[in-house]
């Protein structure tokens, strides 16, 4: 059986037009950005090629304001800790939603052991951030908010612009994680009032090993990293060329084929989502509507994820869970139980995200599969024979 | 090195797991493990003369918890009840190849939804007897 990869929110195969492009500055093109000699002058043209590409992707004023980073998960650190230290004179809070990714929890987290007060913002069953808890939270003693643009688990989109007027409105700083969106969502920093932005390279289809932190211009930061003062001082270190090259070119691509590519996936999903609801005992998370367009998110009564994936993956269908036997510290998705799933509920989890290589033709396999998994699992399951969970 | 990920048999234990169901009016039953933690195992003998001769078993888990349940119901099986409470996780997992380290642990319960299967035979037994003694 030909391989049907579905777990695109955890790695994207690199774009052939992107490596194509790219791939010389592994090759022969070697030269460092700030050398003053025709090759590092190549490079630095490069460099500034792909902010400007990134720039027209979300929208910015203008390039400047562009900071390539090695990561989704350095820029979200950037971001929290940066902003955070550099206006700890506002005061000593810092608030975030309850379904962020962990590298923003955890920055905050850290945030928290140096003596700041963390206030998570709760969300209700779909996902949303629940905007009177947001006004109600937002002290002016707070540095930083972090809200994402679309959660990776259980793809729901949040009302960034709503959530932005709310911050602003108090005169503080909103950051927003778009790893997930970018590329799949028009987003447009101006119109949305962001001010601190999160970008992934390879959820662009391009290399991994590159990030963006959107910065608008006039938001002061410390940086992570010190040394020689690339990316206007906030994230020193040489520039990886061939990575931040696939970027742009990744960012130039996904801007030309977001409407269409994102419409072809949207009916795929919503297909998907119609066949495996057929399932008994199966249930969508996150917003049935306001959801990324390649993202479909379940859960299945009296089954573990992890098992799940395997018994997918035997079947040569690759999809991810948020069960706690899959992860490294053993606890469930924290986005679950934010959703207000019980520890038992949050085992059966099942994300399926879609990308180029999927067709609408393999959808009657994927269900088949799905189907087929979830029956065999329960028949092993002690569970089944309770009631429904 | 660290094992990454499950060994072969682990997986072919998984994918065809011995010995599942159940056994009504079982000699011993033995459940160990909460649905909460992610593991959930049910354990089924029939004895005699001491001697389990059938097993059966439902586990509600990750890929480890299957694989382990359907391993030890292999190993029991055809053994004296003193033999089979000898049974240890780490024989288990040497069976199937070992397991992931994180596995070792939380998933692992097999051998301890055995003994607690032979722990109510035999205080099935132990009432039974003093009841014929009456």
């Amino acid at each position: 059986m030909e391989n049907i990869y579905l777990d695109h929110i955890s790695s994207r195969s690199i774009d052939p037009g992107v490596l194509e492009f790219a791939k010389r500055f592994l090759e022969h093109d070697y030269g460092n950005p700030s050398s003053l000699h025709s090759l590092g002058l190549e490079a630095k043209r490069v460099l500034e090629d792909a902010r400007m590409k990134v720039a027209e992707l979300i929208n910015a004023e203008n390039e400047h304001g562009i900071i390539f980073t090695g990561s989704a998960t350095e820029a979200n650190n950037l971001a929290i800790k940066g902003a955070a230290l550099r206006n700890i004179g506002k005061g000593k809070e810092v608030a975030a939603s309850a379904i962020e990714h962990i590298s923003v929890i955890n920055s905050m987290k850290e945030l928290q052991k140096n003596g700041f007060t963390l206030n998570l913002i709760p969300v209700d069953s779909d996902g949303i951030v629940n905007l009177e808890k947001l006004d109600e939270i937002l002290t002016k003693n707070n540095t930083v908010t972090s809200i994402m643009y679309a959660n990776n688990e259980i793809g729901t989109i949040e009302p960034i612009r709503e959530i932005s007027k709310i911050v602003h409105e108090k005169g503080l700083y909103l950051h927003v994680d778009a790893t997930a969106a970018a590329g799949h969502v028009p987003i447009d920093v101006q119109a949305d009032g962001i001010d601190l932005l999160t970008l992934s390279s390879n959820d662009l289809y391009g290399p991994h090993g590159a990030g963006v932190l959107y910065i608008k211009l006039g938001i002061k930061l410390q940086p992570l990293l010190l040394g020689g003062g690339q990316e206007r001082g906030f994230r020193s270190g040489t520039e990886d060329i061939f990575a931040i090259a696939g970027m742009g070119e990744a960012a130039r691509i996904a801007r030309l084929k977001m409407t269409k590519e994102g419409n072809r996936l949207k009916k795929m999903r919503d297909r998907i989502i119609q066949e495996i609801l057929n399932i008994e005992g199966s249930h969508l998370t996150g917003h049935p509507t306001q959801r990324l367009p390649y993202h479909a998110s379940f859960r299945f009564d009296h089954i573990e994820g992890e098992s799940i994936l395997l018994n997918m993956d035997m079947y040569n269908i690759q999809v991810s869970t948020g069960s706690a036997c899959s992860s490294k510290t053993l606890e469930p998705s924290h986005v679950l139980l934010a959703i207000g799933l019980t520890h038992e509920q949050a085992h059966g989890s099942m994300v399926l995200s879609l990308g180029k290589s999927n067709k609408m033709e393999d959808i009657p396999v994927i269900v088949k599969v799905v189907k087929e998994t979830v029956e065999r699992l329960r028949k092993l399951s002690p569970l089944s024979k309770k009631e429904v969970m | 090195m660290a094992q990454i990920g499950y060994s072969k048999k682990v997986m072919e234990h998984f994918m065809n797991p011995r010995n599942v169901g159940t056994i009504e009016n079982p000699d011993g039953y033995g459940k160990v493990g909460n649905p909460v933690c992610g593991d959930l195992m049910e354990m089924y003998i029939t004895v005699k003369d001491d001697v389990i001769t059938d097993m059966k078993f439902q586990t509600f888990g990750c890929g480890s918890a299957i694989a382990t349940s359907s391993m030890v119901t292999e190993m029991a099986k055809g053994m004296h009840v003193d033999e089979a409470m000898k049974i240890t996780r780490n024989d288990v997992a040497d069976e199937l190849d070992g397991l992931p380290p994180i596995k070792m642990h939380c998933s692992n319960l097999a051998a301890d939804a055995l003994h607690e299967a032979i722990k109510d035979y035999k205080e099935k037994k132990e009432v039974k007897e003093r009841n014929n003694k009456r």
